[in-house]
């Protein structure tokens, strides 16, 4: 397994070590909004564990993935709302 | 869709579902341990940096030495019929059969909703552990962990061993209540060990009992929380807020498979079997006991399940003597009725539906919210506000339905019973 893999958040190329969470990895990449509630407050990370919902993004085009629960793959597509 | 059959499966693969599969396996079984995360582990046994806790490690290695079949990244979301769950992971939709079943799910957090708690960089104390452990760096950053129990002195302890500046303890529970459990500690060596390690590594950090956060605040994310003790309040700046009230069992697969729940968590027998036939529960599941409480669980349903009955009893001690402890740790750690005002009429309640606690003031119940308001209805299917709600207003979540978790349309029409 490579040691790094690069993701890329928002079009920005971010790299982690491998086996780094996205949810992690955006948090890295200075994102601090990774969803709007219903009402378009900013959210991110709550639980940590795949609970909450709160850490949702696009990954691969894929939108709602807890980000927490899904580890980096090397050249993945994230996008927050 | 795959189908097969497996001797014992467990769901979960934390220290007590790993526990049960090794001992299943060890009887002759065939065992299948599945789990929502790419490692085994749960959330106490969580891998840092690519590494399992050395306590772990004795387990994953005989679980893989006993042929433990281990299928990871999966989520349990229905059982549409007796001895059948139907799973989901990134590429589809898993159906897997069993003889009998050990449920091992653990727990989450509680949270409790206080002005600010939807903040960006307001996280749970596991919660913020869990993303440390998965990547996140926090060297140099300002950390505030506050709350209750025992969990905040681990994950303080972690945040430093991570070059955190970890600024402040606040432990809600009052220090002759902590006072009157250290007193017990004496019982159990393990723990002594360990609360000694806790109090050199966490030297000279603050820790104030009887103290709680009143209200975090920032421009779209957290930049300082506002504490309360006593009468005195006062503001400090920091970058993360670590708060977790307790925890709480993750009981939704347990309901949804008709096992009896009681107050505090699945009613299981002497061999940790629940209401149901050929359904197992061990771990926090059946009650908040901590983690030695939880592998000798898992043993016990491990050989049960294995229809070794008479190694199982065996055991029945040593899970007496961390019960008592865990009792001991319930009394200490008990929610102070101050901690109900925190919440103001603005402040949210459900983070899914945006609902605050005005607009359910006065609904009756759960049934009630749900219908007048979304509380409870969205992604998270009140996993969050229900602990907060139990302890707020005394509801508890009535029913369960399929799918416990959110999941692809694809895989609930792979659901139905095949023709």
């Amino acid at each position: 397994m490579a040691e790094h893999v690069t993701i890329r958040v928002n079009g920005a190329p971010v790299t982690v070590p491998a086996g780094t969470t996205v949810a992690a990895a955006a948090l890295l990449a200075g994102v601090h909004a990774f969803r709007r509630s219903v009402t378009g407050e900013p959210r991110a990370p709550l639980c940590g564990m795949g609970i909450c919902f709160e850490c949702c993004l696009t990954i691969n085009g894929r939108a709602h993935v807890r980000s927490c629960q899904t580890v980096c793959a090397e050249s993945m597509e994230v996008t927050t709302d | 869709m795959t189908d097969r059959a497996i001797d014992v499966l467990v769901v979960g693969a934390g220290p007590a579902g790993l526990a049960a599969a090794c001992r299943a396996a060890e009887c002759g079984a065939s065992a299948a341990v599945v789990d929502e995360n790419a490692r085994p582990g749960g959330q106490i046994w969580r891998a840092s940096a690519g590494r399992l806790p050395a306590a772990a490690q004795p387990w994953v290695v005989t679980a893989g030495k006993q042929g433990v079949e281990w299928i990871p990244a999966a989520q349990v979301f229905a059982a549409p019929e007796p001895g059948r769950l139907a799973l989901e992971n990134a590429e589809g939709e898993l159906s897997l059969t069993y003889r009998s079943l050990i449920l091992a799910t653990g727990a989450r957090e509680r949270f409790l909703p206080f002005p600010g708690w939807t903040l960006p960089n307001v996280m749970g104390a596991g919660g913020m552990q869990a993303l440390v452990k998965s990547g996140l760096p926090v060297e140099g950053k300002k950390v505030i962990v506050a709350g209750t129990g025992p969990l905040l002195l681990a994950v303080a302890q972690y945040l430093r061993s991570r070059e955190a500046d970890v600024r402040l303890i606040a432990e809600q529970a009052r220090r002759s209540a902590l006072a009157r459990f250290s007193a017990r500690l004496p019982w159990h060596p393990e723990k002594v060990a360990q609360t000694a390690q806790f109090a050199w590594s966490l030297f000279g950090v603050r820790f104030l009992t009887g103290c709680w956060p009143m209200a975090a605040a920032g421009e779209g994310r957290l930049e300082r929380v506002t504490l309360r003790r006593g009468r005195r309040t006062w503001t400090e700046p920091c970058d993360y807020l670590a708060c977790g009230f307790g925890l709480l069992p993750n009981t939704e697969l347990a309901e949804l498979l008709g096992c009896q729940i009681g107050a505090r968590g699945v009613e299981v027998d002497e061999f940790q079997r629940s209401s149901r036939e050929n359904i197992y529960a061990a771990g926090e599941i059946t009650g908040i006991g901590g983690v030695e409480l939880a592998v000798v669980e898992g043993e016990i349903a491990g050989f049960a399940a294995g229809g070794r009955q008479d190694r199982a009893r065996r055991l029945f001690h040593e899970r007496a003597s961390h019960g008592r402890f865990a009792a001991a740790l319930e009394r200490a750690f008990a929610l102070r009725q101050e901690l109900k005002t925190l919440a103001q009429p603005e402040t949210l309640i459900c983070r899914c539906e945006d609902v605050p606690l005005d607009r359910i003031r006065s609904c009756s119940g759960w049934r009630d919210a749900k219908l007048h308001t979304r509380c409870g209805m969205g992604p998270c299917q009140g996993r969050v506000c229900g602990g907060a709600l139990e302890f707020l207003r005394g509801w508890k979540m009535e029913s369960v339905r399929p799918p416990v978790v959110p999941v692809r349309v694809a895989s609930l029409v792979g659901t139905e019973p095949s023709a």
